[in-house]
């Protein structure tokens, strides 16, 4: 590297020193004066060349220092290797492998093989190590090299992407454990009717084929419930488009599912008449769903409310109470979770899917709406769906619809359907 | 530790770290996917954790080169010398490490009726936990972790409980399916080579302990 155009006197001042120096020695004159003449000689050839270019001053100033200033508050673990050698980590590269690592074989930080031969091979690239720092983690090492002595390290954790697909590995286990267990009881029932062939009762082989009819529907419950909760999966990026009167949709819904037997058991009011962009089918789900499980979790004697108004100005509520046992606090946050039970004896038998909330839930994502739900134990649970409203144009233009609103006696008229 | 005048000698340590933590590594998958292997019978896998144990091997022998030159040019005294021996010893228990997960690999092939095979089910824990040892007892050696490495020794009982009760079972299940005896003597040598690999990585440990302190862990905790 040059010395800029500076004259030499370092230099120069050093040759004037072993020049006398030789003579003090008593190295013969003309050899020293030689020496001399040749040495100052190539000094102010040396001097008299052009400066280098600025950049090279820039590039002198990234040493390890700066690197070190620069990455040090990175929340992403870095390292910097110098050969093999781990030059710099980053306080989050410290936090995760030790500060032992610092000074140490790139090989003591990371000794999965994938990593080393990332390492060993001096590429820029990517790896994909397991059991970084616990045994189960996953982390993607990324190197790039700054120039032939130094390279930066990356650490990215990969983990929480790896638990997701273990979520679905565990859904798709769940969904076929589900399956089965109707499908055993049935297999099961077939079969001790058809080897007793005449040895079983009249009365004992339609217990039987009850049974065996219960855990069909139960069956095909749950694959619809599957098939629905997929198809809703599957669109929950899409905005729903169509404009929807909620008043007869919750009407119609609420009575479907509670079917003639629990009928009366509804109490179904309207306080509003709002409208909402949404998905016809879905949102009939949801209040079916909803129904559903109140009438089937609540007390059996005790009404069950459906209330449909508004929650503000630009939100359309409803509302779905019921009289029971409730639900415990701790269990509320995972009630939407597929086949998940508060009491799996007691859904089992009542033939629930375990997927009704689930699939509730994620209608009202996709409806941009909110899904809440109130439990007190001993007294009922409440949960409340908010669904935001179609849009203020899409109201002047049949306004009229307004005045209907507080349509109570609709219920009646609709009734026949 | 404190840099050298002879800053060569530091480079040497490095490599000779490095070395062994490469073997480490090695090693910690071998035992990872041996156990896969035999979970789930994928003899494809099981040849190339037999394939890749010549890589440990190689590997031990410049640990052995490596640290007998350091020996040779350079006299380490103290600590450094304490280091070189138990990168020395450390390197020849990672390989035998290496060779009993290359046992278990090479078994994989002669288990049949692996589906039914109950026995099988509690190997996969006993593995974890072996793994976890030499996990934790690479780490102990890499930061020098005196506590870390009395923890692993500690790990130990817990491999050989679980070998003792596998034993157990698989002699049971002998007595009971006879068709099976020649497959679930597969297994108890599977068994014993985890519970070897639990024994080694106990002793690297008490190598760790003494090159970072300079004595061996107490008795009661071996």
């Amino acid at each position: 590297m040059g010395m800029g155009q500076n004259f030499p006197v370092a230099g120069i001042a050093l040759a004037a020193v072993t020049f006398v120096a030789m003579i003090l020695l008593g190295v013969d004159a003309v050899i020293a004066l030689s020496v001399l003449l040749v040495w100052v000689g190539s000094l102010m050839v040396a001097a008299g060349r052009p400066p280098e270019p600025p950049k090279a001053v820039v590039r002198q100033q990234l040493d390890l220092g700066s690197i070190s200033d620069l990455i040090e508050n990175f929340s992403t673990p870095l390292m910097i290797t110098e050969r093999n050698t781990i030059a710099l980590a980053n306080r989050a590269a410290r936090t995760m492998l030790g500060p032992h690592v610092v000074g140490q074989d790139a090989r003591v930080a990371l000794r999965q093989p994938e990593a080393i031969s990332l390492l060993n091979e001096n590429r820029n690239g990517e790896a994909i190590v397991r059991g970084l720092v616990r045994r189960q983690d996953i982390w993607q090492i990324n190197r790039q090299a700054i120039n032939d002595r130094l390279a930066m390290l990356e650490l990215t954790n990969q983990t929480a992407e790896a638990d997701i697909s273990r979520a679905h590995t565990d859904f798709v286990a769940n969904a076929s454990h589900e399956l089965r267990t109707p499908l055993a009881a049935i297999l099961g029932y077939v079969e001790t009717l058809r080897e007793d062939e005449g040895k079983v009762d009249t009365p004992t082989a339609q217990k039987f084929l009850g049974i065996i009819e219960r855990e069909a529907q139960r069956l095909h419950a749950l694959v619809s419930d599957l098939m629905s909760l997929s198809r809703v999966e599957a669109e929950k990026h899409e905005l729903p488009t169509e404009q929807i009167e909620l008043a007869p949709l919750v009407e119609r819904a609420a009575r479907d599912a509670a079917g003639s037997a629990r009928m009366e058991r509804l109490d179904i009011q309207f306080a509003a008449a709002p409208r909402v962009i949404g998905d016809l089918q879905q949102l009939e789900q949801v209040v079916r769903n909803l129904v559903d499980n109140a009438l089937k979790y609540g007390a059996d004697d005790r009404p069950v409310r459906v209330v449909l108004d508004l929650a503000t100005a630009d939100q359309a509520r409803i509302a779905v109470e019921d009289e029971g046992e409730g639900i415990a606090p701790e269990q509320i946050p995972h009630l939407t979770r597929r086949f998940y039970r508060t009491d799996p004896g007691r859904s089992r038998a009542s033939g629930g899917t375990g997927l009704g909330l689930a699939i509730v839930k994620h209608i009202v994502e996709r409806h941009r709406g909110r899904l809440d739900i109130t439990s007190e134990l001993g007294k009922g649970t409440r949960v409340v769906v908010r669904l935001p409203l179609a849009e203020q144009e899409a109201l002047t233009a049949e306004g009229i619809d307004e005045d209907h609103d507080g349509d109570e006696r609709e219920p009646e008229t609709q009734q026949l359907s | 530790m404190a840099e050298h005048t002879v800053k060569a000698f530091d480079e040497d340590i490095t490599r000779l770290r490095g070395l062994i933590a490469e073997m480490g590594g090695l090693a910690e998958v071998a035992i990872q996917e041996a156990l896969d292997a035999l979970v789930r019978g994928d003899e494809e896998l099981a040849e190339k954790v037999v394939a890749r144990d010549k890589r440990i091997d190689a590997l031990e022998t410049e640990v052995d080169k490596l640290a007998v030159r350091i020996i040779a040019l350079r006299a380490p005294m103290a600590d450094d010398l304490r280091e070189v021996i138990a990168a020395l010893k450390i390197g020849g228990v990672v390989e035998r490490i290496g060779d009993y997960s290359k046992n278990i690999a090479k078994r994989v092939g002669m288990i049949e009726g692996r589906s039914r095979f109950e026995p099988l089910t509690l190997l996969p824990a006993m593995g974890e936990l072996a793994g976890e040892m030499v996990h934790d007892v690479l780490t102990a050696y890499a930061a020098r972790d005196p506590d870390l490495a009395r923890e692993v020794i500690a790990t130990d009982a817990k491999v050989d409980a679980f070998y003792n009760s596998i034993f157990r079972n698989l002699v049971s299940h002998m007595v009971e399916n006879p068709s099976t005896i020649s497959s679930a003597a597969q297994l108890l040598f599977v068994a014993r080579n985890i519970e070897r690999i639990g024994d080694h990585a106990t002793n690297v440990a008490e190598m760790v302990h003494f090159a970072a302190t300079g004595a061996y862990p107490p008795e009661g905790d071996r």
